[in-house]
Parts: structure tokens; sequence; C-alpha cells
């Protein structure tokens, strides 16, 4: 029934859930940057995949085209991604600064040493 | 790296076909995909090879820091001031159709501008931070 | 795409890591062409694929580990990944099928800015247009917003004469 018509789903939430995992579950700091970034690629295919229409073309007008894909996810999208890579630049310069504080960048070391100073 | 020679001419030949296409990128947003933030990546992109290849002292010569952090502002400043313009004309803040005698031709000079600010600043926030990144000293550097 | 994903997830070694994530980037570049999203997929492949890719392996140099082993088996964060994916998938099922012309988002705002934007601005692109005219504010945000990330880099990695040395003791 409906399970079959909405694989597109299924491929978003497989890559949300993944990128969840990395995030929470890894003490790397780098890998859970990484896992931030899956993440919010997966959202973009969360808003892209339903504006698509099977038969339509992108939406740059023309005379020889009548369907259009939806643009206006793409406008959003667009701006998503440059945010995106925003908070990756900022989130890099951050774990770069804490490696020289603390000497390391594994999570579990961090918060020992963050322990033994308090 | 410089002394790859293979390396070296191929960067002669690719740097200038990126450059020239981050423009035809930009000013062809409005008929293909394109527009200012893919052309400012890819202006950026440029630079930074040219960096990898050549050295970072080079690339700092070519492009100088004040070059690049004067760019971060004034992509910014051209895009408000677009807005400035568009109120002194008689419009609300960023309004295109009061900048020309036909609205339709004064959205095209709007959103010209708009675009060559946007790709100003992206080019020069991406190059900024590369030159932040890779000017640090490195793990061998410091002495550990 | 999955299986870059997964292959993140359990490799150690950094470098290769941040070579895949360059790969899933590129992926799913084709994936969002594929999808008729042509501006979005330059704009992923630009600056997934090449600014993040830079970067990582700018921040690697800095840094250059290996991940560490982890002390103890991540059998909760699994769970609650696992749970939170069924709960979405569980909230897809109300959604329009892929693909659907009958879906809302088809017919109320897209068909309107479809056959108004060439005669309004003059401009066939109708993601630039929306994103330049008609979405300004928005844009000027955007841009915004890379400015202050390229203003905190800045403030964050800004080298101070004399080194650091003798702030580490």
């Amino acid at each position: 029934m409906n399970i079959a018509s909405h694989y597109s789903y299924w491929a978003t939430i497989f890559l949300t859930v993944g990128g969840l995992y990395i995030v929470i579950a890894r003490g790397n700091l780098v890998k859970k940057l990484i896992g931030l970034a899956i993440f919010q690629t997966s959202v973009y295919l969360l808003y892209i995949a339903p504006g698509k229409l099977i038969g339509g073309t992108a939406p740059i007008v023309a005379e020889q085209f009548q369907v259009y894909s939806n643009p206006l996810p793409h406008v959003l999208i667009l701006t998503a991604i440059v945010v995106g890579v925003a908070t990756l630049a900022l989130g890099l310069a951050l774990v770069v600064r804490i490696r020289e504080a603390y000497g390391s960048i594994e999570e579990d070391e961090i918060l020992a040493q963050d322990r033994d100073a308090a | 790296m410089r002394d790859y020679l293979v390396l070296r001419v191929i960067a002669k030949l690719m740097i200038v076909f990126m450059l020239v296409f981050a423009l035809y990128v930009q000013f062809h947003g409005d008929f293909g995909p394109g527009g200012g933030f893919q052309a400012g990546v890819i202006a950026a992109a440029a630079i930074i090879f040219y960096a990898i290849i050549y050295g970072l002292p080079a690339a700092r010569k070519v492009v100088p820091d004040w070059l690049v952090e004067t760019m971060v502002a004034a992509g910014v400043l051209l895009y408000a001031s677009v807005g400035v313009a568009g109120m002194l004309l008689g419009g609300n803040y960023l309004d295109y159709f009061v900048l020309h005698a036909d609205p339709v031709e004064g959205q095209h000079r709007g959103i010209f501008w708009v675009e060559v600010g946007v790709f100003i600043t992206v080019a020069g926030v991406m190059l900024k931070i590369f030159y932040l990144f890779a000017g640090r000293p490195g793990e061998e550097e410091e002495g550990k | 795409m999955a299986v870059v994903t997964v292959g993140i997830t359990v490799q150690r070694n950094l470098f290769a890591v941040v070579v895949l994530f360059g790969a899933y980037s590129f992926l799913m570049a084709t994936v969002l062409v594929a999808l008729d999203a042509v501006d979005v997929a330059m704009t992923e492949a630009a600056v997934g694929a090449g600014i993040s890719t830079v970067l990582l392996l700018g921040t690697l140099y800095l840094v250059r580990k290996e991940e560490m082993k982890p002390l103890h088996r991540p059998l909760l964060p699994l769970a609650v990944a696992v749970a939170t994916g069924a709960v979405l998938a569980y909230g897809t099922l109300g959604l329009p099928a892929f693909s659907d012309p009958e879906a809302p988002i088809q017919r109320h705002v897209a068909p309107r800015y479809i056959h108004d934007a060439l005669r309004e601005t003059g401009v066939p692109n109708v993601v630039t247009a929306v994103l330049a005219s008609y979405r300004g504010y928005d844009t000027l945000g955007e841009v915004m917003v890379v400015f202050t990330a390229g203003a905190g880099v800045i403030a964050l990695l800004r080298r101070r004469r004399g080194g650091r040395k003798e702030d580490r003791q």
C-alpha cells in the first residue's frame, strides 16, 4: 500500500539515523562534526524529494517544457547548505582551539581533564 | 609540491579555467543553474588550488590578506546598499522595480548587483577561512 | 550512500573518513541532479565536496589523530537512534507519496511563482528569481550568516604575536 511508494522517505530516514548515531555514539570531535554534516544532508533530501515530479524538469522556464519540479524547496535548501558549511567551519575552528587547550580531541579525555581540574 | 612538473602544468591550465568558469556561473545564473554562492565557492576553490600547489606564501602574494578581509565586508555592504538605493529612489527597502524606468529592467539590475555582492562575500570568507587554517603551525612544528 | 555512511561510522582512521565524506557529498550531488534540483546539486558539489573536504583536511593537518577505541559498547545510542528512526518512519506514512502531483505543496504557491517569475523579473531561472528578488531579505540574512562565520573563525584562529607556548604551562 503506502510503504512501496514512500521509498524516498526510507532512504532519508536511514541517513538521518546514521548521522544521529555518529553524533551521539562516537567520541572523536571531528567525527561528530562529520556526522552532523551527514544529518544535515539528509534533511536536504527530506525537503527536495517531495518536490520532484516524475516527468518534470528543472525549474528553469523554457518554451519546450510544461511540467516543472517545485522550485521553492530548492531555494530553502540552497540557503541551508551555505549555513551548514558556515557551521562546519566554525565547529572545526573550535576543534582546533580545543586541541591546543586540552591536547586531545576525544570527548572522554577532555571530560576527564575537566573533572580532574575541578 | 613545487617540484612535481605535471602538477604545476596542470594547475596552470586548470586554475585559469576554474576562474573563468566561476565568472560564467555567476553571470549565467539567470539562465541556468548558478548564481552568487556557487560562483563564489568555485572562485575560492581556484585560489585554494593555487595555494596547495605553489605554497601558501605565493598565494598570499597574489591575493593578500587585506584584500581578502576587504572582500568579506564589501559584499555585505554592496548588498545592503542596493536595498538602501531602493529606499532612496522611492520604494521600500530592497525594492528593485524603482531602480529603472522599466520595472523588469530594474529587477535585472537589482538581481545583478545583489548576486555580485553575494559572490564577493562568499569567495572572501571561504578564502579567509582557508588562509587561517593553513597558516597555523602544524603538529610537528609545535615541538610537542 | 548508505554504504558510505556505514563506512564512515566504522572507520577509525580520520583521513579515510574525510575521503569517504567527500565521496558521500558527490553521491548526494548526483542524487540531487536526479531529483531535478540542479542549483542545489551544484552548490552541494562545490560546497560539500570542495570546501568542506578542504577544511576537514586542514583540521586534520592541525590535529592529526586516529580515533580512540570506544570505552563502552554503544548499545544505548544505537537504541536511541533506531527508536528515532522508527518514530520518523511512522510519521512519514502520513505524508504524500513520492512524486504525487496532487500533493498540497504542488498546488498552492509554486504554480504562481513558475507562471509569473519570467514576466515579473525577466529571469528564466525561477530559483534565482525567488532567491534574489522575491525572497531577497532571506538572502541578505544568509550573506550575514556567512560573514558572521568568517568573523567568528577569524576571532578564534587569529595568530597572536609571540606564539602560544607561554599560555600552556
